[in-house]
This record gives structure tokens, C-alpha cells and sequence, in this order.
């Protein structure tokens, strides 16, 4: 095994993403994820690989696009007023099936908000994001190990579904410094007979999103669709002190990584309270949750925002028929294990006593 | 000795050819072909020294020229 | 008797969209001719735009990606860094190169990438209907200047082939016109110099074809190609502006 390093949490999405045979990168400077371009511009070179400053977020997602369309592996990052924009080019990429990273760093909002940590975005990373009926993968890492690793698996994922795929964390995420460990990135092959290599020895092909015939694209929307369905099968959570639990809170990403100093407390002090961490926000991990709503009632989601990833819980777990309660920060400060403890005990204290 | 094909069921009838003749030697006729365009000719094909002026400014390349 | 004039293999045999009389349908085959000329079709990778020119993945016998609206030049980029042995060529018309993709295209050539762009000015939006393009004349009637392109509210067509000839990372900038035989037989030097600059590995080259729309101009086809000559080359020159015949 290797040796621990002290790693930043941006740097390490692009050490991962060099590991993971990322090639080329596209983005434009917007805090709090400036760690990566200055990580890649410096050190694509050393793998022979290409760093474009481009002249906007939406310039970088399409130049991913085109890269992306030769086969090659290729990654962005931005923060969310930067995701935004490149919310045009991810459509694409999911209508022309055409893979690639994206990284969100996300940062408060609405507007130009600021550049405090913030969950905002998760409506927009589980919802497609843009136009039309599409879905990306999303991957929440909470610490900066996992963002070293879900980067490498990023790009298997898409790969894999030729689809885009969406890293979401947070400038919390971004900025702390942790020691990590490095491991091989175990290369896998994924036939790529459709990528632009130019057509020799073979027809044309096409990556396009534009269908106009009659019944063609109902046809590809229910192809993409069956796509994001089996995409199931990759769903990936963690869960902590369920044994027993009678209150299970469920919190992704940074807000999990404090909640599992909190949970800690509680059981601590005798209190019941197990946690879930959604580790894939698409697909949602629903039939787990489900599961566990059989035996256990009570539900509370934590997050940076006003209320978001707390829809699809209730989906999950049928709110009608257990209790989903919920807990929201919106950005201007992080809570801290002792702030959540004191939330958590209150609905703990409401719906068990 | 030249002789310029016409694929009259992709003609427009545009009549781009019939402006670069130099010898004004087409025309596009009131004949209409499937897709409903009226289609360019020439009559007077021993006068074509397959200059293909015609066929370069075709829009949709219909013209084939042989010499 | 020898053929001596042929669709050019670069073209598949389907017929084009185009209305009667659009200069579309020459500047394809151009293209394509030249993509024959060089042996470049199984390299060929193109970057289609939206607008009349989005079929273009139909037509080319060649590798073609879509861009979204604008980003044709953002995507060559991308393709022709990832896969610099390809040849890479994007086609947009005025709407997507001069109006909302104008970023990207001033920056890929300030960049200098290697990519060959050709740009179908029309001074209309053919696709949508016939509205105003960037490039609309002064005084044009379209169905979104009712009364004629006006300079003080709608600013001045924008000259694209000047604007980019400023450009230090530019390395070939043409104007040309496919209007009459003599000025088809120039676009066909141009075009065939845009490829080799792209091909000798020299930078960025970009040809502006000025272009009839005789359905949205509403007019004949020969008007529409008298209109180019008298209205479009006066206010855009054609020639070399940058790189000629090394």
C-alpha cells in the first residue's frame, strides 16, 4: 500500500483523474476548484496530455465534448454558476451518448451568491440540469480519499454508459486537506466502435442529438431511459450504527462527513440514531432505503440547502407512511457536529421520545 | 465532341446552369419531374464543348459532363 | 468520351435539403471535392453546426459530430487536440458563427488551433425562417426587421473574415462567393489553400463564403445571385486577407 500524503481535496480529483487516464482538460478559473486547472495545467504535460484555459465554461464543455468524441478520456470542472452554463454542452453529451467527467465544486447561490460550501446544486445534478428528459450519474464523495477515487471510477462510469458523469462536492470538499492514499487505477477497456477516428476501412458514423423522422426520437428517449435504469445496478451508499436505530438520518457529501461526528455523539449518549450516506445521488440508492423503511420509521435528511435531496427520501421511503423529517442550512456557515447534534435530538426527542 | 448528363429527379430547376453557359445553351423547360421542380436541358448538345461551367454551379449536382 | 465532371466521393448520393437555388449545395461539394482532392475523406472528421448545415452529417461520407448551437469551433477544438493526425473542419452558417458562437470562434483562432472553418454568410437566419443575422445588410427586410435592418438599433453587419484577419493566432482568412463561374473558380483556390494550411500543420484557416438565400431574400434564384454580387461584395470584399499562396 502506498504511503499517506497530505492532499488537497481538489487536487485530488485531478491526481485521480490523471491515474484515471484523463488526457485532456478543459475548464475556466472560478473559485473554489482553481486547485484543479492549476493542478492540470501543470502536470498534464508529464503524461503528454493537453490543458486548455478556455475563453468560457460553455467553450469547455463542448471542447470535452469534442475531445470526448475521439475516444479519448477528458474531464471539466467548474462551481455551480459555472456548471450552469455548461449545462447546454451535458444535453448534448447525453443526447449524442458522447462520456465525460464533469466536476462541480459547488458553491452558494442563487446568482453569484458566494463561494461558501453549499448543496444547492442537487436538484440540477439529479435532474439532468438542462433540456430535455436526460440523466447524468452522479457521484458525492465526503472526504478527500473518495475524491481521489470516485474520480477514477468517474471515468469508468462513463465509459461504460457513454454518458457524462457528474462529481458533486463542495468547496468545503475542494479546500480541506487530508492524507490519502494513492492506489493503481486498474485499467478497463470499453469498445469505443463509435468514437471519430475518421472512417477508414469502415462506414461513417454519426454522434448526433437531432432526430426529426417520425417515432425516431420517442424511440431514442426510451433507449436513453432504459440506459439510465440499468444504471441501477451501480448505486453505492454507506451506512453507520443502523444496528437498532430507531432515527436514521441520511446526509451526502460534506454535511455526512460532519453528520458522522454527530451520529457518534448520539449513540454516545443512548440515543438510537444510525446514519445513510448516498454515495450515488443518480440513481438515488431508493430500494435501500426503501428496505430499511420496513423496520425502521423515523427519517431525517441534513443538507446545505433548503430542502432538496429530501424529495427523493420521501419517494424512497413513502413518506405517507413513515416520518421524514429534515433539517436545511442554507449557505452562509457550516454547522458544526455539536449544531446537528442539537437538531437531531430534538426531532429524536419528538418522534421517539 | 461533349455531352453533359442531366439527373432530372434531382433538378430544382433553379436555372443556376442556364446563367452559367457561355454559350446559352439550356433552359429550364415547363417539364416537372416527381419531386415537382420544372427541370433544366440543353437542345442543342453538338454546340457543348463541355466546359462544365454548368455543372459547377449546380446547387445540387445534377450535371454529369463527359468530352 | 471521359467523365470530367463528377460527384466527388466525399458527397453521399442522396439528394440535398436546400432550397431551389441556395448556394449551400455548391459550397458542400466544394468541399467535398477538395476533401477528394487530398485523399482526406477517411481522415476526415467534421463538426456540424445547427442551422440549414446541420444535415451536413448526412451528406459528408465522412465522421461527423454534432455541436450545440455556436460551439462548433469549442468541439473542433477538442476533437483536433485529442486527435491531431485527423482532419477537422467545422461548417456553420452566420447565425451560429457570428452571433452566438462569436466567442468561440474568435478565441479557437486567437488560439491558432488547427482546424479549417468554413462560414456560410447569407446575412439571413435560413433555418428558422428569416430573421435578422448578424451579418444582415443595412436596411434588409427580414421577419424580425419588418422595415429594414436598422443601423441604429441593430448595429452593422459584422465583418467576420476582417475581424478575425486581427487575430495574431489566425493563419488563413478568405473571403469568397460561389455567385458566377469566376468566382466559384477563386472560392476553389481558397478552399483548396484553407485545407493544405491546416494539413502542412501551419494553424487556423477560415473561409467566408458569401452565400444566396433566395427563399428568405424572396427573390428568384438569379436574383438572389445578382444580390450577392451587387449588395454583399461591396460591403464584404473577397480575397485573401491573410496567408496567401506561401
Amino acid at each position: 500500500m502506498a504511503e499517506a500524503e497530505f492532499i488537497k481535496g481538489n487536487e485530488a480529483i485531478a491526481m485521480g483523474a490523471i491515474e484515471a487516464g484523463c488526457r485532456f482538460y478543459f475548464g475556466y478559473p472560478i473559485t473554489p476548484q482553481n486547485d484543479i486547472p492549476e493542478y492540470m495545467s501543470r502536470h498534464l504535460t508529464d503524461v503528454d496530455g493537453t490543458f486548455i484555459q478556455a475563453e468560457s465554461e460553455i467553450a469547455s464543455i463542448n471542447m470535452l465534448l469534442g475531445a470526448s468524441s475521439t475516444g479519448a478520456r477528458a474531464m471539466t470542472s467548474s462551481s455551480s454558476p459555472g456548471i450552469s452554463l455548461k449545462q447546454e454542452g451535458i444535453s448534448y453529451m447525453c443526447g449524442s451518448q458522447i462520456p465525460g467527467v464533469i466536476v462541480n465544486m459547488s458553491r452558494s447561490g442563487p446568482g453569484l451568491g458566494g463561494i461558501d460550501p453549499s448543496q444547492g446544486d442537487y436538484f440540477q445534478a439529479t435532474r439532468g440540469g438542462g433540456h430535455g428528459d436526460y440523466r447524468t450519474i452522479v457521484l458525492a464523495p465526503h472526504s478527500v480519499q473518495e475524491n481521489y477515487d470516485l474520480t477514477m471510477k468517474a471515468f469508468d462510469l462513463a465509459d461504460k454508459y457513454r454518458n457524462p458523469v457528474v462529481i458533486l462536492g463542495d468547496a468545503l470538499l475542494g479546500q480541506m486537506k487530508e492524507p490519502i492514499r494513492r492506489r493503481k487505477y486498474r485499467k478497463k477497456e470499453f469498445p469505443k466502435d463509435w468514437a471519430m477516428t475518421g472512417a477508414k476501412g469502415r462506414k461513417k458514423r454519426l454522434l448526433k442529438s437531432l432526430y426529426l423522422s417520425e417515432g425516431e426520437l420517442t424511440d431514442h428517449n426510451w433507449m436513453l431511459n432504459k440506459k439510465y435504469q440499468s444504471m441501477k445496478r451501480e448505486i453505492m451508499f454507506e451506512t453507520q450504527f443502523m444496528e437498532g436505530a430507531k432515527l436514521v438520518v441520511v446526509a451526502f457529501g460534506s454535511v455526512a462527513r460532519i453528520l458522522k461526528s454527530t451520529v457518534q455523539m448520539a449513540r454516545d449518549r443512548g440515543m438510537k440514531v444510525g446514519l445513510f450516506r448516498p454515495i450515488t445521488l443518480f440513481p438515488f440508492p431508493s430500494a435501500a432505503l426503501d428496505k430499511i423503511s420496513h423496520s425502521i420509521k423515523n427519517f431525517m435528511a441534513v443538507e446545505l440547502n433548503t430542502g432538496q435531496m429530501l424529495e427523493d427520501l420521501k419517494l424512497s421511503v413513502g413518506h405517507k407512511k413513515n416520518q421524514v423529517d429534515f433539517y436545511g442550512r442554507p449557505p452562509g456557515s457550516i454547522p458544526s457536529p455539536d449544531e446537528l447534534f442539537h437538531e437531531i435530538k430534538k426531532i429524536y426527542k419528538k418522534r421517539i421520545g | 465532341m461533349a455531352m453533359i448528363k442531366f439527373r432530372r429527379e434531382r433538378c430544382k430547376g433553379c436555372g443556376m446552369c442556364v446563367s452559367a453557359c457561355p454559350k446559352n445553351l439550356l433552359v429550364v423547360g415547363s417539364k416537372i419531374n416527381r419531386a415537382g421542380y420544372p427541370m433544366a436541358r440543353i437542345d442543342d448538345m453538338k454546340s457543348c464543348t463541355g466546359c462544365a461551367l454548368c455543372a459547377e454551379m449546380c446547387p445540387d449536382v445534377v450535371i454529369t459532363v463527359f468530352k | 468520351m471521359k467523365q470530367t465532371f463528377k460527384r466527388p466521393k466525399a458527397l453521399v448520393d442522396i439528394p440535398f435539403h436546400f432550397c431551389p437555388g441556395c448556394h449551400h449545395g455548391i459550397i458542400h461539394r466544394l468541399v467535398a471535392e477538395c476533401i477528394d482532392f487530398y485523399g482526406l475523406r477517411e481522415k476526415t472528421i467534421g463538426v456540424a453546426s445547427v442551422g440549414c448545415s446541420v444535415f451536413l452529417y448526412d451528406y459528408f461520407n465522412a465522421d461527423v459530430v454534432e455541436a450545440p448551437h455556436g460551439r462548433a469551433a469549442a468541439v473542433a477544438t477538442g476533437v483536433k487536440r485529442a486527435s491531431p493526425d485527423n482532419f477537422v473542419f467545422t461548417y456553420q452558417g452566420d447565425g451560429d458563427l457570428a452571433a452566438i458562437g462569436t466567442a468561440e470562434i474568435i478565441h479557437a483562432a486567437n488560439r491558432g488551433e488547427r482546424i479549417t472553418v468554413i462560414f456560410v454568410n447569407n446575412t439571413v437566419f435560413g433555418m428558422t425562417g428569416g430573421q435578422m443575422a448578424p451579418t444582415t445588410m443595412s436596411g434588409q427586410e427580414t421577419t424580425t426587421t419588418p422595415f429594414g435592418r436598422d443601423l441604429e438599433t441593430n448595429g452593422f453587419p459584422i465583418k467576420m473574415s476582417e475581424l478575425l484577419t486581427e487575430l495574431p493566432g489566425s493563419t488563413f482568412v478568405a473571403r469568397a462567393a460561389v455567385n458566377n463561374p469566376k468566382n466559384l473558380m477563386k472560392a476553389k483556390k481558397l478552399l483548396k489553400r484553407a485545407f493544405e494550411v491546416q494539413t502542412n500543420g501551419e494553424g487556423f484557416s477560415f473561409v467566408e463564403f458569401l452565400s444566396a438565400c433566395p427563399t428568405n431574400w424572396k427573390m428568384t434564384p438569379k436574383q438572389a445571385t445578382e444580390r450577392v454580387q451587387e449588395e454583399m461584395i461591396p460591403y464584404f470584399p473577397l480575397g485573401v486577407f491573410k496567408g496567401g499562396q506561401e
